[in-house]
């Protein structure tokens, strides 16, 4: 399989659903050597099953991304599998649950920003040195349109605010050795959280009553953030919300 | 941007304006988009560097002699183009001036000159294109804003300003013509090596050095480290983004 990853080796998190398996399989078939890491085991081998069917490459394992041990391994058995790490998608995230009702709740606010936002930082922290003894390399991070404004549960927005910063902060910091670190803003996207967080007629995050964006969506402009095509850019949120933030 | 194994990227069959495509940063846009597959109109005043432009973006590029600030100019650019090659897919409003004065001494034709070419010409644009894309149900605008979009320059209030509208712009369009399923968004370049930066440095050098030391990435960008965004935002893999800017600055606008 040929494309304009071949020859990478791709680290996505929370690889086994939604945006995180779109993207799994979308790497792949640009050529990338991907691995799939997900707290669900059993998820991320179905995604690394279906990598495979596609002639890919990929290997897949478990992670609680809120776990420093788990992330220290995803990132040593990447390198052992594949010998180098080139990109790496910290999708990995969980709902903040109902705004309103939920938004006073500890444990959760605890959760949320454990996997959101501290989930993130251990990505970089483990990712980043290989990076840099490779030379190199892109990383995306999941953020929210609820990283730019007040919508969501009080965690939420909070804990994808702090990803926006930690992406701009990390930006500045490894730009000039050829590390390039953005993030991804979705609005509403038609994945298994999204239907967790409606279920019962729920209202979703602005956007939910018009078009969703497919998970599909959202990978394509992972892929273009961790292409050669984007070497000048860097920090940056970009928006994917059908035009809810323009108006 | 590559396309081989990413369909979704790919611009075969698609026809792009460019305006002042004909060198810059324009150029490099409309030589990415050439690249990717679409078929390319390079609207400019210059009648030699235009043609010499679309002689080496491929057998079927065009030149087309356009003046933005006026309606009948932008109507008959988009008409043109639709009778040569039947359809019309991507406006890229390039075109801009710098008139560099600062604010007390910036004359009001200066001034006007400045929001008439790079505000209001994109403007134009955008209304004359409007009837082919609705009518294809299908379109792609990308307006070049600027750091200036995010930030005051005290080098030129008019540039500064211009480019701020056309943060709003590209809002506003995006908004009024979604449910045509036309997407609008804006490319905001950092500082780019270009004919207009270069003549800026002969008559002031050191912006060049003071900009690198400011970049994170170490450098100034090149026009070529922008088409690659415009790539994206002219193809498929872009369809649920409108109405955003997407800044290219090697990290110079987050590190304050």
């Amino acid at each position: 399989m040929t494309g304009i990853f071949t020859g990478k080796a791709a680290l996505v998190t929370g690889a086994g659903s939604g945006i995180g398996r779109a993207t799994a399989l979308a790497f792949a078939a640009a050529g990338a050597l991907v691995t799939a890491a997900d707290i669900a085991p059993e998820a991320a081998n179905e995604t690394a099953a279906l990598i495979t069917q596609a002639s890919g490459t990929c290997l897949a394992l478990h992670a609680d991304t809120s776990l420093a041990a788990d992330m220290a391994a995803m990132v040593a058995r990447t390198i052992a599998a594949f010998g180098r790490l080139d990109i790496a998608f910290n999708n990995a995230g969980i709902s903040g649950g109902r705004p309103g009702t939920d938004d006073f709740d500890e444990d959760r606010f605890d959760r949320v920003m454990a996997v959101n936002a501290k989930g993130i930082w251990l990505g970089l922290k483990y990712q980043i040195p290989e990076m840099l003894r490779g030379g190199g390399g892109a990383i995306v991070n999941m953020a929210s349109i609820a990283g730019l404004t007040g919508v969501g549960a009080l965690s939420y927005t909070a804990s994808k605010h702090a990803v926006i910063g930690m992406t701009k902060a990390a930006a500045t910091r490894y730009a000039g050795q050829n590390i390039r670190i953005n993030a991804v803003c979705p609005g509403a996207v038609d994945t298994p959280m999204l239907a967790r967080a409606t279920a019962g007629g729920a209202p979703g995050p602005p956007g939910t009553s018009g078009p969703l964006a497919a998970p599909a969506d959202i990978a394509a402009a992972v892929l273009f953030l961790c292409s050669d095509e984007t070497r000048f850019i860097t920090g940056h949120p970009l928006v994917v919300d059908g035009g809810v933030l323009a108006g | 941007m590559s396309t081989e194994g990413l369909q979704i990227f790919s611009l075969a069959g698609r026809v792009a304006i460019v305006t002042g495509g004909n060198r810059g940063i324009g150029l490099a846009i409309a030589e990415g988009l050439a690249k990717a597959g679409a078929t390319i109109v390079i609207a400019a005043r210059d009648r030699q560097a235009g043609a010499h432009a679309a002689a080496g973006l491929g057998p079927n590029a065009l030149f087309i002699e356009t003046e933005i600030t006026r309606p009948d100019s932008c109507l008959a650019l988009v008409r043109a183009t639709e009778s040569r090659f039947g359809r019309l897919d991507i406006l890229v409003n390039n075109a801009g001036i710098m008139r560099a004065a600062r604010a007390e001494d910036t004359g009001l034709a200066d001034w006007q000159a400045v929001l008439d070419i790079n505000l209001t010409g994109a403007f134009l644009c955008a209304q004359a294109a409007y009837p082919a894309l609705r009518r294809q149900r299908a379109g792609k605008i990308i307006n070049l804003g600027s750091l200036a979009s995010t930030f005051g320059t005290a080098a030129s209030a008019a540039y500064a300003c211009s480019k701020g509208g056309i943060v709003q712009l590209t809002r506003s369009l995006a908004v009024s013509w979604g449910s045509d399923n036309i997407q609008v968004n804006a490319i905001l370049p950092g500082y780019i090596e270009s004919d207009m930066t270069r003549r800026a440095e002969t008559e002031r050098p050191g912006a060049f050095d003071a900009k690198r030391a400011r970049t994170p990435a170490g450098r100034i960008g090149l026009p070529s480290d922008i088409a690659g965004a415009a790539i994206f935002l002219a193809s498929d893999a872009s369809s649920f983004i409108t109405g955003t800017s997407i800044t290219i600055d090697g990290g110079y606008s987050v590190q304050i």
